[in-house]
């Protein structure tokens, strides 16, 4: 009966919020439901002229080229997938180690040293990177070869050698963000509780036995709840810095999803086509997200909702 | 207590000079070489400390209208950009941080989707191609205005505001707009100074958006000069001196380690504020993210 009321009533209590979120609620809608929309245009024959609302209906057409009739799509998945995997398995370690081991200095002003200069690459734009990269690796005197060279080894032109381009992507990763990444695990290894190292040096454990008995434990829901986050964006592996580091000589390697995307789409301005891949990619690392969280919750008590 | 010296605390201080060194020597390198005359670096005698100290490189590349025509539109785009994304984000995040406020619950599970699941690249290019922003400042600025992370941030730093600063403001006679303009803001001022300079390195960063969204050379920020001048120029002179006759590298390394240095050094120095904020940013946004 009254049910409506209290409705108008909330309606007109929230009068002026609504009318603060009201730029946010344009942005979401226009730039990010807006093009979760426009993944129809992956259905259709998009045609620049017509529009996306009057191009032809073609259903599934792009979908089973990509992924019956095109070559390439076997290797974009295996790149896609390696190159997410290898930067797990190597970058995520990482800044557990870095935290644990900053955990354990004794001087603080040490400490906030070389965490400050570790955050540092963070903040450095991958442009920035690459061109170093760039730089560091050039076989005409880059750093690198020129190191090489002391011990009398011809210089590598390593961006064009298809069997570096992963290693270089994954260790430079590293060292842009292991720093970073350590803040959160230093966050909840503040908050483990000291009597527990206390205990554990009442039990004749040296450092090494605390860190491995007290500290890791202490820290491992966080560690679950990223390692979900990154299991989940597996597929996920950014377009921009790929893309500044891969050159034609080493797509063996380096092409993925989203460079392959850019190409088809705005390089040969084929829409539809591009739109298919893209899809494909992100409802696969949609599932997966969600399917290692459901992993998760079954199988420890943590999970992301 | 902890008291002696052990094997462990020399191979962890050893460790950690190493991370520093590792981290640190690349732009040490750079600054050195692209402080450096060009005959000492030609016979390879800079390793750590400039030879023959220069700023003739520098004065190149500042004099590249390439360069100026960059750094006008980056610090434009940062700029603009950061005063749109903190208004529409701290609007947006105040009105969720009401119990008040209708749909609230819905409009979170909305936005917090976004995060998961995205239309991609193709049907984002398209809407801005379609709002008739493409190859224009508004493609560098809006499509990322608002950030999930930094909504999030807001809104659970306006939530620990206290409950009582608002009843006093409505006494005065203010309604939410009022409040949050006189009231919220001002006493905001520490989370707005992290976000904003969030945003501005993000802005200062920014690729993807300018290679997605510009083709007129006269927009282009930094970051994609940059790259024509490193990536690609040293690319493609090596390409050229692999496969065809010796072509020139026209440029010097120490050009480009100037050029590199150039487009870099705002953000060395906004650093030490930065990281004041950024770790109370971090943490605040995951506390209930």
């Amino acid at each position: 009966m009254n049910g409506r009321r209290p409705f108008l009533k909330r309606l007109d209590d929230s009068k002026y919020l609504l009318l603060l979120f009201l730029p946010a609620a344009l942005f979401y809608l226009i730039f990010e439901y807006a093009p979760m929309f426009g993944i129809v245009v992956a259905f259709k024959d998009y045609n620049t002229f017509a529009g996306v609302w009057a191009s032809d209906w073609v259903g599934l057409k792009y979908f089973r080229i990509f992924l019956f009739e095109n070559p390439d799509f076997l290797l974009l998945l295996r790149n896609t997938f390696l190159l997410g995997v290898y930067s797990l398995i190597w970058g995520f370690p990482a800044p557990i180690i870095l935290a644990l081991l900053l955990n354990e200095l004794r001087s603080s002003i040490f400490k906030r040293t070389v965490q400050t200069v570790s955050y540092l690459p963070h903040f450095v734009s991958n442009v920035v990177i690459v061109s170093m990269i760039t730089m560091f690796l050039s076989p005409d005197g880059g750093l690198v070869n020129k190191i090489i060279g002391i011990f009398g080894a011809d210089p590598v032109y390593f961006l064009s050698k298809s069997e570096f381009f992963r290693t270089i992507y994954v260790s430079s990763g590293i060292w842009q963000g292991v720093g970073w990444g350590t803040i959160i695990y230093l966050a909840a290894l503040t908050a483990v509780d000291p009597h527990l190292y206390e205990a554990a040096e009442l039990d004749g454990a040296g450092r090494w036995k605390r860190m491995l008995h007290v500290s890791i434990p202490g820290i491992v829901p966080v560690i679950i709840i990223l390692l979900i986050l990154n299991i989940g964006g597996l597929l996920g592996t950014g377009f921009e810095k790929v893309f500044l580091l891969y050159n034609p000589m080493v797509y063996a390697t380096a092409d993925i999803f989203s460079t392959y995307t850019y190409r088809v789409g705005l390089l040969q301005g084929n829409f539809s086509y591009a739109t298919a891949i893209g899809v494909f990619n992100g409802v696969v690392g949609f599932i997966l997200i969600v399917a290692t969280n459901r992993l998760a919750k079954r199988t420890q008590e943590t999970s992301l909702w | 207590m902890r008291n002696k010296t052990g094997l462990f605390d020399i191979v962890n201080i050893i460790l950690m000079l190493g991370l520093i060194v590792v981290t640190l020597y690349p732009f040490w390198y750079m600054i050195s070489v692209s402080l450096s005359g060009e005959l000492s670096i030609m016979q390879g005698k800079v390793n750590f400390w400039p030879v023959d100290f220069t700023l003739g490189w520098y004065k190149t590349v500042f004099n590249d209208p390439r360069i100026g025509i960059g750094y006008r539109n980056t610090i434009m785009y940062a700029a603009v950009g950061t005063a749109i994304a903190l208004m529409a984000t701290s609007m947006g995040a105040f009105a969720l941080s009401q119990k008040r406020m209708i749909f609230r619950k819905g409009i979170m599970l909305a936005i917090v989707f976004t995060i998961l699941f995205g239309g991609g690249m193709i049907p984002s290019f398209l809407v801005v191609k379609e709002l008739g922003i493409l190859n224009t400042m508004w493609a560098m600025v809006l499509p990322g205005a608002v950030g999930t992370f930094n909504l999030l941030v807001f809104r659970t730093f306006f939530e620990g505001l206290p409950e009582e600063l608002y009843d006093s403001g409505r006494i005065d006679g203010l309604n939410d707009i009022g409040l949050f303009f006189r009231i919220v803001m001002p006493l905001s001022k520490a989370v707005y100074a992290a976000i904003g300079l969030f945003s501005a390195v993000g802005i200062w960063n920014n690729f993807y958006s300018a290679i997605i969204y510009l083709r007129n050379p006269d927009l282009f920020p930094l970051t994609m000069i940059l790259r024509d001048l490193i990536i690609k120029g040293t690319l493609d002179a090596e390409m050229a001196v692999q496969s065809t006759v010796g072509g020139d590298l026209v440029t010097t390394d120490a050009l480009k380690f100037a050029t590199i240095m150039a487009t870099t050094l705002p953000i060395l120095f906004l650093y030490p504020f930065l990281q004041k904020y950024f770790v109370k940013g971090v943490m605040l946004g995951s506390v209930k993210g």
